[in-house]
């Protein structure tokens, strides 16, 4: 079954097209790595998928509903955890996820169960409540990721969870995707390294508001006929 | 001459985070240095002391001779320094934060032009738009102008390429690189692996304290362990297989590879690990030993001090 259904989506804004007609479809527990340079709509593809922003025109079905007329519906069925802002960092571990499990309606002691069985999966129960902006950013990362999927969605928008995390702590952070996904969780996730679109089932690559390729790593490769993605992207976006 | 000179440079905050930890390193001038570490390192407290935003507890730093404290007036007018975060007027144009800059320096923007020309001339086409509204990439681009339109003699650079896609970094990189053969020393973070790489030389810290400084190739060369790579058809489910692994190693997944560090007299320890996985039903590909690259270093690295 898909997840993610979209159909000839655009954004326009004014004369500047940011998205332009792209479709593809993600598969449920699928994780796709949805790839492009700085600026060639990806985080306005999201938005669009994630019911924030209406489209121009063409349509998406997230998690089984339309983005332009149940948006509050994928709302509640989706997790997003966004480029820069994730987190508040004058509130606590705990609040910040208290927070977010009680927007989404978790009931009271539902919830503080929930956040102590994520934390213990995140080894992090000693931290609980310290402030967000006193631990290390990798951890934040992490949070940040238990944090939206918290309410339990059947998909998971990540914007560069990654960017400026080491090499450890970018290994334990897909980790947690892959565990995620083993549980028929879908997960759409953007990234700047290239060796993490090799983790993913399938990736697209995006330059100027289209889709330019779309496929396994594996075939990706091949059909450009070299050994790695990063020479793959570097090919298709130069261009 | 060292364009720059830290001798045991310690800084705490608040009493209680030991942020530096008696850190000591030299950079040659016209040398491009790199500081490679993870978050919350101590990278991003070593620059704001480095650019005289912040005073060390202790320790002694010497800018192109001159005393960092002391003469912090005359060094400011020397270094130039791109933040780790996105610090121009988003409200300004593009050109107008750059005669801002040129203006605060006292600097002519046509004297200086042959050293940002490069740069400048991408970034031109947007002269008008607010900085605020520029993409991730222009914006680095226009960050650089603008710490270099003093011409400076060192330059500070945090993190320039975070969140910057693999083609601008790429052209980042050889604007450095244009850079420095104009005499400019430069010293630059990255968590990008394969851009330590392009560095003369790099230190690795950790923790506030610096692990190893060396060529690439040279710490590359002291890796400790036997690394081999392989290929996997589930690599989740072979990562966690190797939970249960009786060998002294160390693995992690290297884009579609698996690679593994072991610390053991290979001839036995080989055959023990192809007997593990057979037991563990792991179907792979062809085990090879390989060189290991500056990641591989760092992950290896790392491990180590976490351990002891």
């Amino acid at each position: 079954m898909n997840s993610i259904e979209v159909d000839h989506l655009t954004k326009k804004f004014g004369d500047f097209t940011a998205v332009n007609e792209i479709s593809f479809q993600v598969k449920e527990g699928e994780i796709f790595g949805f790839l492009g340079a700085n600026g060639a709509g990806k985080t306005t593809a999201i938005k669009m998928m994630s019911g924030l922003l209406q489209p121009t025109s063409g349509t998406a079905i997230v998690a089984g509903y339309d983005v332009v007329t149940q948006p509050k519906l994928i709302k509640r069925n989706i997790g997003y955890m966004s480029q820069r802002f994730s987190l508040y960092n004058d509130l606590t571990v705990f609040e910040n996820m208290q927070l977010f499990g009680t927007i989404y309606k978790i009931p009271r002691k539902e919830l503080k169960k929930r956040i102590m069985d994520s934390l213990a999966a995140l080894d992090m129960t000693k931290q609980a409540n310290l402030l967000v902006h006193s631990i290390p950013l990798g951890w934040k990362q992490k949070l940040a990721f238990a944090t939206a999927i918290l309410h339990k969605p059947k998909i998971v928008f990540l914007d560069e969870p990654t960017s400026g995390v080491d090499p450890i702590v970018r290994r334990e952070f897909w980790n947690l995707i892959y565990e995620t996904a083993s549980t028929g969780v879908t997960i759409l996730v953007t990234t700047h390294y290239m060796d993490e679109a090799e983790y993913c089932h399938r990736i697209s690559i995006m330059a100027d508001g289209n889709i330019r390729l779309l496929g396994t790593p594996e075939e990706l490769k091949q059909q450009v006929g070299v050994n790695t993605i990063n020479d793959v992207f570097v090919e298709y976006v130069k261009h | 001459m060292n364009a720059l000179s830290v001798q045991k440079v310690s800084k705490v905050y608040n009493k209680t985070v030991q942020a530096l930890r008696d850190i000591t390193f030299e950079i040659r001038e016209g040398e491009l240095f790199g500081l490679v570490g993870p978050d919350g390192a101590g990278k991003s407290t070593l620059f704001n002391i480095l650019t005289t935003l912040l005073l060390p507890d202790s320790g002694d730093i010497k800018i192109l001779d001159m005393d960092l404290i002391a003469d912090y007036k005359a060094v400011r007018q020397v270094i130039g320094y791109l933040p780790g975060t996105f610090s121009l007027y988003p409200d300004l144009s593009v050109k107008e934060n750059l005669d801002f800059f040129a203006v605060m320096y006292k600097s002519d923007i046509e004297a200086n032009m042959d050293l940002i020309r490069p740069i400048w001339r991408q970034i031109e086409p947007f002269s008008k738009r607010k900085a605020g509204k520029l993409s991730g990439g222009m914006k680095q681009k226009l960050a650089l102008c603008c710490a270099l339109i003093h011409r400076p003699r060192i330059l500070f650079l945090d993190e320039p390429t975070t969140g910057v896609d693999p083609v601008s970094r790429k052209e980042f990189w050889e604007i450095l690189q244009a850079i420095r053969t104009q005499g400019i020393t430069v010293l630059v973070s990255t968590p990008y692996m394969d851009e330590a790489t392009l560095c003369d030389r790099i230190a690795l810290i950790q923790n506030g304290s610096i692990l190893g400084i060396d060529t690439p190739e040279a710490i590359m060369k002291h890796f400790r362990g036997s690394l081999y790579t392989f290929r996997s058809a589930d690599i989740f489910s072979l990562l966690n297989a190797l939970k249960q692994c009786p060998l002294q190693c160390n693995y992690y997944p290297y884009g579609e590879h698996c690679h593994i560090a072991f610390y053991e007299d290979m001839e036995k320890a080989m055959p023990q690990f192809l007997q593990f996985l057979e037991e563990q039903h792991q179907e792979h590909g062809e085990i090879t030993a390989i060189q290991p690259s500056i990641e591989d270093c760092f992950i290896e690295i790392v491990k180590m001090n976490s351990h002891e």
